[in-house]
């Protein structure tokens, strides 16, 4: 966007809250306007009230102030008093920062007014690398929602975002609507008193979907290929019947459910040989063609006796079949048993369990199973064996702690549920990457692959969503349950993770709104979650780029693709607004209007750098702006001092984190870099899923600059930090402040 | 209806539930059972028992007849219904152990040679007679049972205690002699004879 106005900075010095008692706010004005070289400068005694904030908002209006510089408190408090869409802001952290942080009494003065004076420099050197944020222009206005799957979850979230008045795009691979929940004769009860299977209500949720003005369903139809962003998605509809169909939506729910534990991997427990065990899904069949009748098994005898099997081929340790617990089952096979004691009391029905695991109000569908005298027995089955015209079944007895056998007519083995969630996008790249080299196999492999492919994205880093664990489209399970990692698109039902109907429904709600969030960013220009209304957008300078595609692969939401010429395409409504790309990017050729490789850099070097005979160092906190940095403000809320030689620079992720500035910042006298980021790994909690993870690595690789440079490695250190580490972090710091004096000063210092 | 004879349990089959639930004192409530184990967790007596009430429980739905009646087990409750108090399922456990110590005995499974059924018989004989209990014959019953020197010897170490009781006129001699009866001896006889009978028509028949 072309600045229509010219620069003109102003900042603002509050002596409220204690600042002024503590600090001389008349040296940080002055300190403002000779090293910041700010146009005006203003003193206020409580620049939040009504009357300071008017008075900044006159500079703007009047004064044709651009840039707005708040020496006040925390960027993350008084944010409404100090928002001025129409201004570029910096905040100078003199109250959380610096009041609050550094220790009490007159010993520490000098070092206090230094570190206010500091942070003043740096709010004046950040204020004039930034610039106001207009919005992405790539503004795409599609508010059409793209359902993928007509089950339960599928007809829930169209039916949700239709009635939110939203247009709604159903696809359904089948001739039916119904998905599973078509396949019950009942389901688990959903409504008090928590004591019966219930009917599915499926028919109703499907009539009221057919009957949805806004909602167009497509049966027998897959999606082969979709492209674009949020806002503007491409998607190619193939039907089994007519031509293929193209539709432009704006974000997208996949709800592609589950399949079944294939039965036949279970032989030790008689899966696919024995005639007379079935799965939980093969005695919804029986059920069905009882229609609440006497239960008959395959060869039409009545069953007398039935025993379930929990966990078959689930919770495996032995890397033979799925970890993971699929959380329905133990209900589940509550509930078929019920099926069987409904219809006539005297049979038998045995439960044979580890952990009986029933979630949401099963104690009460367990306690009821109890009453109507259902078997339950903690133990594991190790065999079924053909026995008579039914089966034995072998297992340890836990409680009693002895091997044990019972026969039945009938066996169920409750298998778990495996998610539709479509290429794994690991061997995706391994594939295409030796298909890419010539290997034909691997492009027949890469064919197949194509075939599973639930979305067909056309992005550059794979075409499904990525699994997280087990085969699942989940993200973040621990801070945002239903983002996953491409904008625009949410991952509802047992695609997700396992799940029932109950958890379904509320899931597929849940990504409803998600999408119908992410459409009405895009319209706006606004980045979507996290950063959720933010109107800045990544902006890269291509005549500068290397195409060394480091943007593109570490992106952690695939929102870069590549042109044909190897250059990278932002895709703005994709884009999380983290800066890992600009973090990456050895050229530094990416910004953002209001955070730039320009707009830290400079704070790094407007500090005061004491002299090395000083006994002063200087150390660079470079901490995530999501955990650790308002773990520091906390900790100044409660007072919990550290040491006043460090200087903090808030940072949108760690990915963010370009080498130069550790590099910069070494050269520049610094005495050491403190990074401070958030969990990584497989429980990470990174707000951007990869970005602390691509920091470390990046990170690793600086102590061979260090060498170079002839600094002690000890001088760049990284740790994961959580919002609850209000105590542990100021002992953080103050260790590695001990760590630095004990080093030594900086030899860079006279260079600078 | 109720016979020493084994009826064919099979194994973790409903047979003998199906036997407990129809013939024992609160036997209704052992479906209920979660297997949590908190009963044998706060049992005082649970190392000193073979199988706590949680086994025992698991053993009837194992179908484990002969085991669990002929089991001292429930003979060791003591009633301090700490476990009633606990159990999550709010079973009546206490009333379920007496209710199976009980079976057993109609059945004649009861295990032989132990002291709380024994003293249980002694104590149900003894008051039977009068209508009242007769503490002299109750306290010789416990004192010889183990035999005549045993007897002399837990006298000899009780005798302070003994005298006390007769200075205070507390304890007479001469209700070794047959002892007084109670006042309507008729009326309890008829109790009694009324509670064997509804005793015999079994559960079902209450």
């Amino acid at each position: 966007m072309a600045e229509t106005k010219t620069m003109k900075t102003a900042a603002y010095i509050c002596s409220g809250c204690g600042i002024g008692d503590k600090l001389d706010t008349k040296q940080l004005a002055k300190v403002a306007q000779r090293e910041g070289k700010m146009a005006l400068v203003r003193e206020h005694a409580f620049l939040c009230s009504e009357e300071g904030v008017q008075q900044i908002r006159q500079d703007i209006a009047g004064e044709d102030v651009t840039h707005v510089m708040i020496g006040a408190c925390s960027r993350r408090t008084k944010t409404e008093a100090f928002h001025f869409p129409e201004a570029a802001v910096a905040r100078a952290n003199l109250r959380e920062g610096v009041l609050w942080i550094v220790a009490d009494g007159d010993a520490h003065d000098e070092v206090r007014q230094e570190m206010a004076d500091d942070y003043v420099r740096m709010g004046c050197a950040e204020l004039k690398k930034l610039k106001l944020p207009v919005g992405n222009p790539a503004r795409a206005e599609s508010r059409r929602i793209l359902v993928v799957g007509g089950g339960v979850s599928g007809l829930t979230a169209a039916l949700e975002a239709a009635e939110a008045g939203y247009d709604v795009v159903l696809v359904e691979r089948g001739a039916h609507l119904g998905g599973w929940a078509a396949r019950l004769w009942r389901r688990t009860p959903s409504r008090e008193p928590y004591a019966e299977p219930q009917e599915t209500g499926l028919a109703e949720l499907i009539a009221r979907v057919n009957a949805h003005a806004q909602i167009s369903v497509r049966l027998g139809s897959t999606v082969t290929e979709t492209s674009g962003a949020p806002g503007r998605f491409q998607v190619r509809i193939a039907r089994e019947s007519g031509p293929a169909v193209e539709e432009t939506v704006g974000a997208i729910v996949q709800a592609s459910g589950f399949a079944t534990y294939d039965l036949a991997r279970l032989p030790e427990f008689g899966g696919g040989s024995h005639p007379h065990v079935v799965d939980q899904a093969g005695l919804e069949a029986l059920a069905l063609a009882a229609q609440g009748g006497p239960i008959k098994r395959a060869d039409g005898q009545p069953v007398r006796s039935v025993v379930f099997i929990q966990c078959a081929g689930q919770r495996d340790t032995s890397g033979k079949h799925l970890p993971y617990c699929s959380g329905h089952c133990c209900s589940t096979s509550i509930k078929q048993a019920m099926y069987f004691k409904n219809a006539d009391a005297d049979v038998d029905a045995l439960i044979l369990y580890t952990d009986l695991r029933v979630p949401g109000m099963g104690e009460d569908f367990y306690r009821s199973a109890q009453h109507k005298g259902v078997t339950f027995t903690k133990g594991q089955a190790s065999a079924v064996e053909a026995s008579g015209s039914g089966a034995r079944v072998r297992f340890r007895d836990f409680i009693l702690d002895q091997d044990a056998a019972v026969d039945a007519d009938l066996v169920v083995l409750a298998t778990g549920q495996v998610a539709n969630a479509g290429v794994d996008l690991d061997t995706w790249t391994q594939t295409v990457t030796e298909a890419e080299s010539g290997s034909e196999p691997a492009k027949a492999r890469r064919d197949e692959l194509q075939k599973i492919s639930v979305l067909n994205l056309n992005y550059r880093q794979g075409p499904d969503l990525p699994q997280l664990k087990h085969g699942f489209a989940d993200s973040h399970f621990i801070c945002f349950p239903y983002e996953t990692r491409r904008t625009g698109i949410y991952a509802a039902g047992p695609t997700r993770r396992p799940m029932d109907i109950a958890q379904s429904v509320e899931d597929a709600t849940g990504a409803a709104l998600k999408a119908i969030q992410a459409v009405e960013n895009a319209a706006r220009g606004a980045a979507a979650h996290p950063r959720s209304g933010d109107l800045s957008y990544p902006i890269v300078r291509l005549e500068g780029c290397t195409q060394c595609k480091r943007c593109t692969v570490e992106c952690p939401f695939g929102a870069i693709d590549e042109d044909e010429r190897r250059f990278p395409v932002f895709n703005e409504s994709r884009c999380r607004r983290c800066g890992t790309c600009m973090g990456a990017c050895p050229v530094r050729v990416i910004s953002f209007e209001n955070y730039s490789v320009d707009s830290v850099g400079a704070q790094i070097k407007a500090v005061d750098m004491p002299d090395e005979f000083s006994e002063k160092p200087r150390i660079l906190l470079l901490a995530c702006e999501n955990d650790a940095y308002p773990a520091l403000d906390m900790a100044g809320l409660q007072r919990r001092s550290h040491s006043a030689f460090v200087r903090v620079i808030p940072v949108r992720c760690l990915g963010s984190v370009n080498t130069i500035w550790i590099t910069d910042a070494l050269n520049g006298g610094w005495d050491g870099v403190m990074m401070l980021g958030c969990k990584k790994g497989d429980d990470y909690q990174c707000h951007f899923v990869k970005g602390s993870e691509m920091a470390y690595y990046r990170m690793s690789k600086v102590g061979d600059t260090l060498t170079q440079l002839g600094l002690e490695t000890e001088r760049v250190v990284s740790h994961e930090v959580a919002i609850t580490d209000v105590e542990r972090l100021p002992r953080l710091i103050d260790d590695y402040v001990a760590q630095i004096v004990a080093i030594g000063m900086s030899p860079m210092k006279s260079f600078a | 209806m109720s016979s020493g004879t084994a009826t064919p349990a099979r194994p973790y089959q409903a047979d003998f539930l199906r036997e407990v639930e129809r013939e024992v004192e609160g036997g209704e409530w052992v479906r209920m059972c979660m297997q949590c184990g908190v009963c044998a967790g706060s049992c005082p007596f649970g190392p000193h028992w073979e199988h706590s009430p949680q086994k025992i429980f698991m053993m009837i739905r194992a179908g484990q007849r002969e085991q669990v009646l002929t089991s001292e087990s429930m003979w060791m409750c003591t009633s301090c219904y700490n476990c009633v108090v606990r159990c999550p399922r709010e079973l009546p456990i206490t009333t379920i152990m007496h209710g199976l110590a009980s079976y057993s005995q109609r059945l004649g499974l009861a295990p032989k040679m132990q002291p709380t059924r024994d003293f249980s018989l002694a104590f149900y004989d003894n008051f039977k007679r009068t209508g009242r209990v007769n503490e002299m014959k109750i306290t010789l019953w416990v004192y010889f049972k183990d035999g005549f020197v045993a007897g002399l010897k837990k006298a000899w170490a009780m005798r302070h205690v003994g005298f006390g009781l007769l200075k205070a006129g507390r304890l007479n001699p001469l209700e070794i002699l047959g002892g007084h009866r109670c006042k309507d001896s008729k009326g309890i006889e008829a109790m009694l004879a009324k509670v064997q009978q509804i005793e015999q028509r079994g559960k079902a028949g209450r």
